[in-house]
């Protein structure tokens, strides 16, 4: 058995710690999160990582594997090992709190600062909005719907590396999916914060996030949508008004 | 938060006008080069350049537009740069200044040349 063992070096530490390496036997359709639960149960305990759903929809598992970051329960072993090597690490471009857990505050505090939340104007008095599934807005929005918040994409973009108060991808998209929500009615305000250096102008439309994303979103096209949208509204105005 | 908000909007602002600019560029630097390729074909002297371009007014609107054009483009470019490459310098803006002025100064000191054929 052992000649087919996988050789799993994990990060152990925070900020500060080192690789250790564990041995993992190998199994057919073999996800990532398999070998990790596998040393936490087997192995070492003391082994902290996230998960929950395990079926590639909640976004906790996300983890740095062989140098790129991915949603682990989705990502088979057998894809991604190189001869009969691992390297497990934390994600990117966040806070270690121990071994495979980030701290992800600042990647959703971010979400909040580019106003990455719906707001109405509607009571359950009044109807339904209508909006139709084949219009511009509601197409747009249905690109980057589908996001579960996992931070591959803030993981893997060098701009969040370079400046740390980049809003980064994950929220910007969030923000363009809110842009083209006809009912939401604080498009100035997110505007306003997704403007500029921190927000979508610092974008090198590099492509990493959309590269990385487990769930075939563009964030790259959200957040090009948005630098149009923005500078538009900064010097010419729009249909909400000029910044 | 005016402070914050107002320097997103400059930044997106800057932003509008380096593309602006760019799209100018492009089309200055294609001309740019048409007319190298088509003047040097039978080899080209400093004389003969100043023989064409003096007196052109044509050739220094020209060259003027893409002076202005760099101009606005290039500093914006090098504040990022620069923000991104040392972020706790301080130095983007004085720098980007400095590299605009440059531009400013010597690009049309140059169209001015071109067009007086150095004879102030």
């Amino acid at each position: 058995m052992s000649n087919s063992d996988l050789k799993v070096k994990v990060w152990r530490g925070s900020q500060e710690g080192e690789f250790v390496e564990y041995l993992v036997p190998r199994n057919p359709n073999q996800t990532v999160l398999d070998v990790v639960t596998y040393i936490q149960r087997k192995l070492d305990p003391t082994l902290s990582y996230r998960f929950a759903c395990r079926v590639g929809m909640c976004g906790s598992c996300a983890m740095t594997v062989n140098g790129v970051a991915r949603w682990t329960c989705r990502t088979h072993v057998s894809k991604i090992v190189e001869g009969d090597s691992l390297e497990i690490a934390p994600l990117n471009n966040l806070p270690v709190i121990k071994d495979l857990a980030t701290d992800m505050r600042e990647f959703f505090n971010k979400w909040k600062g580019a106003v990455g939340f719906f707001k109405g104007d509607k009571t359950r008095h009044d109807d339904f909005t209508k909006v139709q599934p084949n219009s511009e807005e509601r197409q747009l929005a249905d690109a980057g719907i589908e996001c579960i918040g996992c931070g591959v994409c803030y993981a893997s973009c060098e701009v969040v590396q370079s400046r740390p108060n980049y809003l980064g991808p994950a929220a910007l998209n969030r923000a363009w999916t809110l842009t083209n929500d006809v009912r939401d009615v604080q498009q100035l305000e997110r505007m306003t914060a997704v403007a500029g250096d921190a927000g979508c102008h610092a974008c090198h439309s590099q492509g990493s996030c959309t590269e990385a994303c487990p769930k075939s979103i563009a964030p790259t096209a959200s957040i090009a949508g948005l630098k149009k949208l923005v500078a538009r509204a900064a010097v010419r105005g729009s249909k909400w008004g000029k910044l | 938060m005016g402070q914050v908000m107002n320097q997103g909007v400059l930044q997106a602002k800057l932003w509008y006008a380096q593309r602006i600019s760019a799209m100018v560029l492009g089309l200055c630097v294609a001309i740019h080069l048409v007319i190298i390729f088509y003047a040097i074909r039978g080899g080209l002297t400093a004389q003969e350049i100043l023989g064409r371009t003096q007196g052109n007014v044509l050739f220094a609107i020209f060259y003027e537009i893409f002076v202005l054009a760099c101009f606005v483009h290039a500093p914006i470019g090098m504040v990022n740069i620069l923000q991104e490459t040392f972020p706790k310098s301080g130095l983007d803006r004085p720098i980007a200044w400095i590299l605009a002025l440059l531009i400013l100064i010597l690009g049309t000191t140059a169209v001015v040349g071109v067009f007086t054929g150095g004879q102030i």
